[in-house]
């Protein structure tokens, strides 16, 4: 081959490589780097025009700098002059830099697009390749409105070289991807599906990733493509191994090919024309008999080419899982492959499998192979063989087998991988709900499963034990006894101190009689673990305790002391603190009816569906659970008779509380902020008429910060105790906030002290805060609301945000907030209504790549024009209509006003409601403003 | 919605040096820095013989190591491994053919013929032209392109450029 020595080998950009290479350091790269860089931009700068070949290798080096992973941000203008070059080189040098660097927003796409154009019209082959390749390395939307309606006419014109049919079906793939609403059916669709029978297998090849995608979405308007795809395939798979000369590899006749056509029939359901299924079905039984053949050849390509059309042929007969004997074909031939020595014939055997055992008529087939599995799951060396193993048993597991499989994972879970251990624990859970025959097996299974991987064993599993226990009456003994039995260990997980808590207080009345684990036992062994635990834990223990007091008189005066003392009524934690209060005041106020009311044993939970399954499937994305989901249905009326509630358990005290935290047990660590105070009129409420709510940490609080980007009045923080309010006005460079502090209980807040600072940057004087009022009293009344005047003025653009700290001292304790003002870049806008013309003359004079920001997100909200616009109008800017030729797209103008200066803006919002995404850029004559508008407005739609 | 086959590919040493990225998905340069950065580590983090599949995220990679340099696809769920493997297989052959027994050192200097070529065998992610010849062939027609790069303009190209 010619190749390395050829004419041009630009000696430049060799030279420069070695050099790179030969860097000793970073730093001498980088030096070196740097040196190219201006040298090229004096020679892109200088005077004398720069010859074809220079211009080629000047852009060249520059990707390479950029492929090194440097930033580039000139040169895009010489590279798109080699476009028009004519003489190839330069222009595939030119087409290359484009479609590695130019981002489809750049301002630069209308030259390309004229660039491209004519290339398209060239006539010539080659040309019309390059620009093609282009379009479909840079697929943007512009590129898609440019060329949308003139590929498809190149894709099926009678005289289009073969080469160029190849490129053009794959460019309009990418088209379609990126904007299928500009890409029109007509006419055309259906000489593509011909493409199918095309002399050329390249042509085919190509055209055939088109015709499944364009399959996909419009199913009947393609469906003549099953027929012509099962002609095309039946004809390679009979076909000697040289029938097809170059499209035979190593000895396998046009594998891709074969794949692909297997893949487009799996659009489609099986064909309804016996003639054309007959055939198929042959076809699928001759590749299977392929498999069972002697290899024609020892290389590795000959067999995977050959598994790879096995594999796709078995997808699609998993899809249309229809046809027994072919089912159980595949699964026989994949139980072969379950003991190859090729680790990835092992890998791929398991991973399909999975989804054979899911069919019932293989599911019994794969469930004879189960010993080889789990001995996969204990022998592969490979973390990701295992993984299918695990995942296989899972898919295979029934009532038949379940003791068997669940005792394996047990056991895998003690030496499993980290990585893998929390989705092994909940399959565990699943299973063992599922299957339970009795439930005091469900009940060891969950508590094994705590003891081994306690740290794994997510809320949703702890709590749905609990469930299952309170829902069913003929387990709750059992359960007692063996959570008690557990807490014996000197070192138990606190998950299993949860368990054992929680079950115990309201079932240990159930093993009380014998006098090993009489109430003061049962007790001294929670209470022995108490120091041990965390917050949560303990508070739950603390609502386990007064459960005791109602279901142990006799247990009364311990845990009452317990109560008093110090540790727990003066604790510094508030939630622990004011538990003990409350139950101390319970225990010795109220009558016995009043308690056993109160501390009544939980009713049942409601059926639901098990919020365990639910975290695995947004664990693995819906069909990763499907296989217990389709047991379902094989065995309903085995199953529970009960299916029962996945939510969180709710307190043991059968009543609402004024404390804020609803939730007594503590499972929710912290109420939702903004959520009012519930103060229904019930018994605890009498008891007690004020309770000390959680502290709100010192962390700075942003959620509120991100909804003001939009507006400027509303509610930015609220808790249980304070309530701020803002209302601010601009204008111009200057600001005016005011603060609203509401003190929600009927207590004095005292010490209360407010501090505005602004971190960073932002404290040399980009943006200057006067906090104008004198301090705040520091005294705010039970009840009263105070004011606080803020006036801002904003001297040069900014990114932070002002920190607003408050502390005050509720009921003795100190309390301490920190929020971020919402105080944005954006407020400081002037809008600026301007005509369309006038619009994109300005786009264009901002088209310095720094200038530009641009992302690409999905969308957080409804994509509401009505409440786009609000939101766009709320921004400051001045909302243009009849600008942009999208009348979907939005695009705004305005001028943000600092001391020192004025930064012109103009943004466009591309909202793509088929794909829920938005595309925004932002052009400002200052690059800082641009990326800091573009991040504060990503987060807005 | 229909996926790409192939969301991206990536060539790099085993000193973890990047020697070709090629993107079919639209990601910033940060998310692509991001990606390659933690793929990389992965698979240089296996052992030889271990399987040549993984799942990365919502994603499947197929790598392989030819000598010194790792060749690596992500492709998505439901795509085929084996074929995706022998993609690679046939981009070295490629490569291989055309440089005459390549190595790492030709992909770094001449790094753009290597764009050149896996541009006329791989096009959005998907198999263009899989035969080793016609790859080849306009490969080779773009070289004599080259030396000719002289010649008078065609008439042809005259009309192009209008």
């Amino acid at each position: 081959m010619p190749a390395v020595s050829k004419g041009d080998g630009m000696r430049g950009l060799a030279v420069f490589i070695s050099d790179i290479r030969n860097c000793k350091s970073k730093e001498a790269e980088i030096k070196r780097i740097n040196k190219e860089l201006a040298n090229i931009r004096s020679k892109f700068k200088g005077d004398k025009a720069l010859d074809g070949y220079s211009k080629k290798k000047y852009v060249c080096k520059l990707l390479f700098i950029f492929l090194l992973g440097h930033d580039i941000d000139f040169g895009h203008m010489e590279a798109v002059n080699l476009l028009s070059s004519n003489k190839y080189t330069e222009k595939q040098i030119g087409y290359l830099f484009i479609s590695v660097l130019v981002n489809s927003n750049s301002e630069l796409i209308r030259l390309i697009n004229n660039a491209i154009k004519n290339d398209l019209s060239s006539r010539n082959p080659t040309f019309m390749c390059l620009a093609l390749h282009c379009i479909a390395n840079v697929g943007s939307r512009e590129m898609a409105e440019a060329f949308a309606s003139e590929i498809p006419r190149i894709l099926v014109a009678g005289d289009t070289m073969d080469s160029v049919k190849q490129s053009a079906a794959l460019c309009l793939l990418r088209l379609y991807k990126t904007s299928p609403d500009l890409v029109l059916m007509g006419e055309w669709t259906s000489r593509v599906v011909h493409l199918l029978n095309d002399q050329h297998m390249g042509v085919v090849t190509a055209a055939i990733s088109l015709i499944t995608c364009l399959s996909q979405k419009n199913p009947d308007e393609f469906k003549t493509c099953v027929s012509l795809a099962v002609s095309r395939l039946s004809r390679i798979v009979s076909s000697a191994s040289t029938d097809l000369q170059d499209y035979t590899y190593y000895f396998v006749p046009a594998p891709w090919l074969s794949c692909k056509l297997l893949r487009l029939l799996q659009c489609y359901p099986p064909p309804e024309d016996g003639a054309v299924k007959g055939r198929l079905v042959e076809c699928l039984e001759t590749i299977l008999n392929k498999a069972q053949e002697p290899p024609k050849s020892k290389k590795v390509q000959h067999s995977n080419a050959k598994n790879a059309i096995l594999f796709e042929a078995i997808s699609l007969i998993i899809h249309y899982d229809s046809e027994p004997n072919l089912l159980v074909r595949a699964c026989n031939q994949l139980g072969q492959f379950l003991q190859h020595r090729e680790t990835n014939l092992r890998y791929l055997a398991l991973e399909s499998m999975c989804t054979l055992a899911s069919s019932e008529f293989s599911h019994e087939a794969v469930k004879t192979h189960i010993e080889t599995v789990i001995n996969a799951l204990k022998t592969e060396r490979d973390v990701s063989v295992r993984q299918r193993a695990a995942d296989l048993l899972y898919a295979m597991c029934d009532r038949s087998n379940a003791k068997q499989i669940v005792a394996e994972m047990l056991s895998y879970l003690e030496t499993a991988d980290y990585s893998i251990r929390e989705e092994m624990v909940l399959k565990v859970a699943i299973l063992a709900e599922k299957y339970a025959v009795d439930y005091s097996w469900y009940v060891d299974t969950i508590l094994n499963l705590i003891r081994i991987a306690g740290d794994y064993v997510s809320e949703e599993v702890w709590y749905r034990v609990i469930q299952i226990v309170i829902n069913r009456d003929d387990v709750q003994g059992y359960a007692a006894k063996t959570v008690f039995e557990a807490l014996q260990a000197p070192a138990c997980h606190e998950n299993m101190v949860k368990v054992g808590g929680y079950i115990l207080g309201e079932f240990g009345n159930l093993i009380a009689g014998d006098p090993r684990s009489s109430p003061l036992v049962q007790f001294n062994l929670l209470h022995s673990k108490f120091h041990l635990c965390s917050v949560p834990t303990r508070a739950l223990l603390l609502s386990a305790y007064i459960k005791f007091i109602n279901l142990f008189p006799e247990t009364k005066a311990t845990i009452q002391e317990v109560l008093r003392c110090d540790s727990q009524i003066r604790n510094s934690d508030v939630e622990l603190q004011q538990r003990a209060v409350e139950y101390l005041k319970l225990s010795s106020i109220a009558s016995t009816d009043v308690l056993a009311t109160v501390l009544e044993e939980m009713p049942p939970f409601p059926e639901r569906e098990s919020s365990i399954l639910a975290k695995l499937k947004k664990k693995k994305g819906p069909g990763a659970v499907s296989v217990p989901e389709l047991d379902d249905k094989r065995e309903a009326g085995l199953s529970f008779n009960q299916r029962i509630g996945g939510s969180i358990p709710a307190s043991p005290c059968r009543c609402s509380t004024p404390s804020p935290s609803a939730d007594l047990l503590g499972i929710r660590s912290a109420a939702p902020i903004g959520a009012t105070p519930t103060s229904t009129g019930s018994l605890l409420v009498d008891v007690f008429s004020e309770a000390g709510p959680a502290a709100p940490s010192a962390a700075v609080n942003d959620d509120g910060f991100l909804r003001f980007v939009c507006k400027n009045n509303g509610v930015l923080f609220e808790n249980q105790l304070l309530q701020i309010g803002i209302k601010s006005e601009y204008r111009q460079n200057l600001g005016r906030m005011y603060l609203f502090y509401g003190n929600k209980t009927s207590v004095q807040f005292a010490s209360f002290t407010t501090t505005v600072s602004c971190p960073g940057e932002l404290q040399s004087h980009i943006l200057s805060l006067n906090v104008q009022t004198k301090p705040v009293e520091p005294l705010v009344e039970g009840g009263a609301q105070i004011q606080q005047v803020l006036n801002i003025e904003c001297l040069t653009d900014f990114s932070e945000a002002p920190l607003l700290n408050i502390k005050f001292r509720y009921g003795g304790a100190l309390q301490n907030l920190s929020l971020k003002l919402p105080v944005t870049i954006n407020k400081f806008f002037q809008p600026t209504e301007m005509t369309s013309h006038d619009f994109f003359q300005r786009w264009k004079q901002l088209s310095q790549p720094q200038q530009e920001a641009q992302k690409i997100f999905k969308a957080n909200h409804g994509m509401d024009t009505e409440v786009l616009k609000a939101k766009l109008l709320g921004l400051g800017t001045a909302l243009l209509d009849d600008v942009d030729p999208n009348p979907e797209n939005y695009v705004c103008a305005g001028v943000i006003q600092t001391k020192g200066q004025q930064v012109g803006c103009l943004l466009r919002l591309e909202p793509n409601g088929q794909a829920q995404m938005y595309r925004l850029t932002l052009r400002c004559s200052k690059d800082s403003v641009s990326m800091r508008l573009c991040e504060l407005l990503a987060q807005q739609f | 919605m229909y996926k790409n086959s192939i969301n991206f590919m990536l060539l790099f040493s085993r000193q973890g040096k990047l020697r070709l990225q090629k993107w079919y998905v639209p990601l910033s340069d940060k998310e692509r820095k991001k990606i390659s950065r933690d793929l990389v580590q992965t698979i240089l983090a296996r052992k030889p013989k271990m399987c040549s599949f993984l799942e990365w995220r919502d994603l499947k990679i197929v790598y392989k190591r030819y000598a010194s340099l790792y060749f690596c696809c992500a492709v998505e769920d439901q795509d085929n491994e084996l074929i995706t493997l022998e993609i690679i297989h046939r981009y070295v052959e490629l490569l291989d053919k055309y440089f005459g027994s390549v190595c790492e050192l030709d992909i770094i200097f001449n790094f753009e013929k290597a764009y050149f070529i896996l541009d006329e065998f791989l096009l959005g992610g998907e198999a263009q032209e899989t035969s080793k010849k016609n790859v080849l062939k306009a490969i080779e027609q773009a070289d004599l392109l080259q030396e000719e790069a002289e010649a008078p303009r065609s008439v042809l190209e005259e009309i192009g450029l209008t």
